[in-house]
């Protein structure tokens, strides 16, 4: 009787097609990415990630027509990130059809963009995703990382997280750079002390390696949402079971 | 100039293409037109009012291209949806900003407070109001349900994003409550206008049937 939890699946596209493989049975082309879309909205996604890992700027335009293709056939709202750095870059992608806009990396060498952004198109368009590894550091125990994780910025991912959400950041992606590909859980305690800190949603993402670690994810990492990969993208679970064993466990959701 | 079957209102404030797309989706047929022409609102055949950003931005830039009487005119003549700020904006007032708006309804826009909110976990609520929640249709039987909520489910769910919600003094407008965690009023009704505050555009099955529902109407 409230507002649900959500699940995420996350898609990375480079060159226009996805990538790391997406296994659904009966698909004629896994590297799809409005299939694959497609195939998500029908198991039941609350919502999905894009997550533009191009390298070349030749090929960045390319997210643009997927985001346009997908935005006229799935009508669930639709998150856009990587490589966003300037406000147009915003701009453009909200016009092909996105909803919201992950910025990460620009953030950080630039939080005005944040700030500009917000107040351009609203801070409900606005997510910003942080990078976040354990540090052994008295001052702090979640440092923010840059650049895929290469790069160490010396901020406190708490203090940061307050920080963007001062600027005008409407969600938080919190990635554990820790768990990330670990398939051994969330980070909890980094998300609980980040979800406690700020008052907009945050969604965790990073290392989820079954539903019970979905279920944990919003139990003991307070998330309001849950976002994941690989265990969707290799057909070990549908989203639907996803949900179905997160209502098993209290977890209000979308059915 | 061929005929407009429905205008969405676009008066500056953001992206109206996932309204636009899923208009077309539901009524492949029908000529959609965005526009920021006070003229096109006055000749559609229907209207859809959207906004997002903060209400106040939307008042000043609806009244810089010189919309306001056309939308008025629109929601007391023809059928109307209004969405999100297209929702608020039709109210008197809003805390945001501490803004007038176009005043079509007694009453105010209210920032969901943010202490004292919990949910049945004992986790604390978030502001923004974001995600699917359920949709309860106000005084709903068999016999008098609103066309638009023909054929959704009484406490389906639809996509929010949204930090205020409408507090109408005349009750008989009310065509829907959420909880959040506090019951809010998320859709109003009145003769040929109908305005939700969540998003039919992002909302999958239940906001498509919504939008075909709107696109079908025939209000008396």
């Amino acid at each position: 009787m409230g507002l649900a939890k959500r699940i995420i699946p996350c898609l990375d596209v480079t060159n226009g097609r996805v990538v790391k493989g997406v296994n659904f049975l009966e698909l004629r082309d896994a590297g799809d990415p409005v299939e694959i879309a497609r195939r998500y909205d029908e198991q039941g996604a609350d919502e999905l990630t894009f997550l533009d890992i191009t390298a070349s700027s030749d090929n960045r335009g390319l997210i643009l027509h997927i985001i346009e293709e997908v935005a006229s056939q799935v009508f669930i709202p639709l998150t856009v990130g990587g490589g966003v750095r300037e406000v147009e870059d915003v701009r453009r992608l909200l016009n092909a059809g996105a909803d919201k806009v992950s910025i990460n990396t620009t953030a950080v060498l630039n939080p005005k963009m944040v700030q500009d952004a917000a107040a351009k198109f609203g801070s409900q368009c606005i997510v910003v995703a942080i990078d976040a590894k354990k540090v052994d550091n008295q001052l702090f125990e979640w440092e923010v990382f840059t650049h895929g994780g290469r790069k160490a910025t010396g901020l406190d991912a708490v203090k940061w997280a307050e920080y963007m959400v001062s600027l005008g950041a409407g969600e938080l992606l919190v990635t554990s750079m820790d768990r990330d590909g670990t398939k051994i859980g969330f980070n909890n305690p980094l998300n609980k002390a980040i979800s406690n800190a700020v008052e907009v949603p945050i969604i965790a993402s990073g290392g989820v390696g079954n539903l019970q670690h979905l279920v944990d994810g919003v139990k003991e990492g307070g998330a309001d949402a849950v976002l994941a990969a690989s265990i969707f993208h290799y057909g070990e679970y549908t989203v639907r079971q996803a949900k179905e064993y997160m209502a098993q466990h209290g977890i209000e959701v979308r059915l | 100039m061929s005929t407009i079957d429905i205008a969405v209102v676009d008066y500056g404030m953001g992206n109206l293409r996932s309204v636009s797309k899923a208009l077309e989706h539901v009524a492949p047929t029908k000529n959609v037109v965005v526009t920021s022409s006070p003229d096109d609102v006055a000749k559609a055949s229907r209207v859809v009012f959207p906004g997002q950003g903060a209400m106040p931005d939307c008042i000043r830039e609806l009244d810089a291209r010189g919309l306001r009487a056309a939308v008025l005119d629109a929601a007391q003549n023809k059928p109307f949806l209004g969405i999100c700020i297209g929702l608020q904006m039709l109210f008197e007032h809003s805390e945001e900003g501490n803004a007038a708006g176009l005043g079509l309804f007694k009453g105010s826009v209210k920032r969901f407070a943010t202490e004292d909110m919990f949910d049945s976990l004992g986790e604390k609520l978030k502001v923004p109001h974001m995600g699917w929640n359920q949709v309860y249709q106000h005084r709903a039987t068999d016999a008098n349900q609103h066309p638009l909520w023909h054929g959704i489910e009484d406490g389906a769910r639809f996509y929010y994003v949204h930090s205020y919600y409408v507090q109408p003094e005349d009750d008989s407008i009310v065509a829907g409550f959420t909880h959040y965690p506090n019951r809010f009023t998320c859709a109003v009704a009145k003769d040929n206008l109908f305005a939700v505050q969540f998003h039919p555009e992002k909302s999958a099955h239940a906001g498509l049937q919504l939008l075909s529902n709107f696109v079908n109407w025939a209000p008396k």
